[in-house]
């Protein structure tokens, strides 16, 4: 049985897979309303969430089957002092598979050493969030026609910001691909990743402290946001949550075919102006992320229409 | 310069990374022995600047690998008659359970107290550990 805990534990072929199966969901969603006819998702979220956790659910929706769960921790047995362990082994019989978001790092990997169903990460903590990563890559395939030969800049909170590493590990498979990693001092790429997954394979990138010069050399343009729940200090937060603003000025720099996607929820990092341009995808992204999540869902189930 | 006499059998650990003595100490039971024993902290390195080193009279019937996890490039010495017969080459286990401790706060493990701790070599050529739930490197400086 396969679970689905980080962006790397679907090889190549099988993200390739997947992916052509949520584009061929999105020309044909009627063909697969009820492939899951019958089936259950558990989504088991330990800390709140609207957007993974909704999309989820419609995937599940979309697909004939349904979604039972919870959507915080206070209001599932772990306010009781259960352990993801328990938890799992008991919701495996109620469910044939699950998504789980937990605060805490590595938690749903815990749950997978003891599931008997498909577990599925949602987000756990700062860590990581391989659905969104499946999400980016549908929509850097739909849209751009591609995953290789690309220079993919990312803006915000490198530090913090697990989706966007979880969008570099999984890029870096693809051929000639470059990195432009946009933030304050304070936010830079943990060393870690610099050493162990980009210089350990020679991937190359640069660091820069402002937008605009770099906005001409961009095939992607990939913002985040400055996450309050990730900081132990309210008074750095505050600091750094305005630091990069994309603007329709901004926008101006960039190539006529880039485009600009977010992981969502903005709150003030790219300007409502920039709603506007074509070249912004971050909601069509967020509808892919559905897409996604069916194929994974129904691939994980191991159906087939 | 602090002096520490020569053992003439025993064991050394020597190369420890500075302030990892006392966490090799408590993992081998030092402190249960019956034998004379050495802590040696911020002893002058040439190579980096300080390190601890640990001196064991008499033998040690452990597996030394396991120290290599806990403070990767020390070195293992076996003294026979004053002279070293045996500089002991650690092989770096591909995982240790319930020898390091994860100390990273957003972790699982710092909730859910029965977990095991479980760490995996991510890289050989520098001793990097990390753990299995949230990928933090082990460090032995809290």
């Amino acid at each position: 049985m396969k679970h689905v805990i980080s962006p790397l534990d679907l090889t190549v072929q099988e993200l390739e897979y997947i992916l052509t199966l949520a584009e061929d969901m999105i020309a044909a969603p009627d063909k697969y309303k009820d492939v899951c006819h019958g089936k259950k998702l558990a989504t088991l979220f330990y800390e709140p969430s609207t957007r993974t956790r909704l999309s989820f659910e419609a995937a599940m929706m979309n697909l004939g089957g349904n979604v039972l769960g919870f959507s915080s921790a206070d209001s599932s047995s772990a306010s009781k002092g259960e352990s993801v362990a328990d938890t799992i082994r008991v919701i495996s019989s109620y469910a044939d598979i699950c998504a789980m978001r937990h605060p805490k790092e590595g938690a749903p990997l815990v749950a997978s050493q003891y599931s008997s169903i498909p577990v599925i990460n949602a987000g756990d903590g700062g860590h990581n969030h391989p659905t969104q990563t499946l999400t980016d890559l549908l929509t850097i395939k739909k849209l751009k026609g591609r995953l290789n030969h690309l220079t993919i800049g990312v803006c915000g909170d490198l530090k913090f910001g697990r989706t966007v590493h979880s969008l570099i590990r999984a890029m870096i498979r693809y051929e000639n691909i470059r990195f432009v990693m946009i933030s304050p001092e304070e936010l830079r790429i943990p060393d870690y990743l610099k050493k162990e997954v980009l210089d350990a394979q020679n991937i190359p990138y640069s660091e820069v402290s402002v937008l605009e010069p770099v906005m001409p050399e961009l095939d992607l343009l990939y913002m985040t946001r400055v996450q309050r729940e990730r900081f132990f200090n309210e008074e750095d937060y505050i600091r750094l949550k305005d630091s990069f603003i994309l603007d329709n000025k901004k926008m101006k720099l960039a190539k006529e075919d880039m485009l600009v996607l977010h992981p969502l929820p903005r709150v003030n990092e790219i300007s409502t102006e920039v709603d506007d341009d074509p070249r912004a995808v971050y909601f069509e992204q967020a509808k892919y992320g559905v897409y996604v999540r069916m194929a994974l869902i129904m691939t994980l189930l191991g159906l087939e229409v | 310069m602090l002096n520490i006499s020569g053992l003439s059998d025993g064991v050394v650990i020597d190369h420890i990374q500075p302030g990892g003595a006392f966490e090799i100490y408590n993992y081998l039971k030092l402190d249960k022995l019956d034998c004379s024993v050495a802590i040696i902290k911020n002893a002058k390195s040439n190579k980096t600047g300080k390190k601890d080193i640990i001196k064991i009279e008499g033998p040690l019937c452990v597996d030394l690998d396991i120290l290599g996890a806990l403070s990767p490039n020390l070195t293992v010495n076996i003294i026979k008659d004053g002279k070293i017969i045996e500089k002991r080459h650690l092989n770096l286990p591909e995982k240790v359970t319930n020898i390091l401790r994860c100390k990273n706060p957003r972790c699982i493990t710092s909730i859910e107290q029965e977990l095991t701790h479980t760490f995996k070599l991510a890289d050989k050529n520098t001793g990097i550990y990390r753990c299995i739930y949230c990928e933090q490197r082990y460090s032995n400086r809290s």
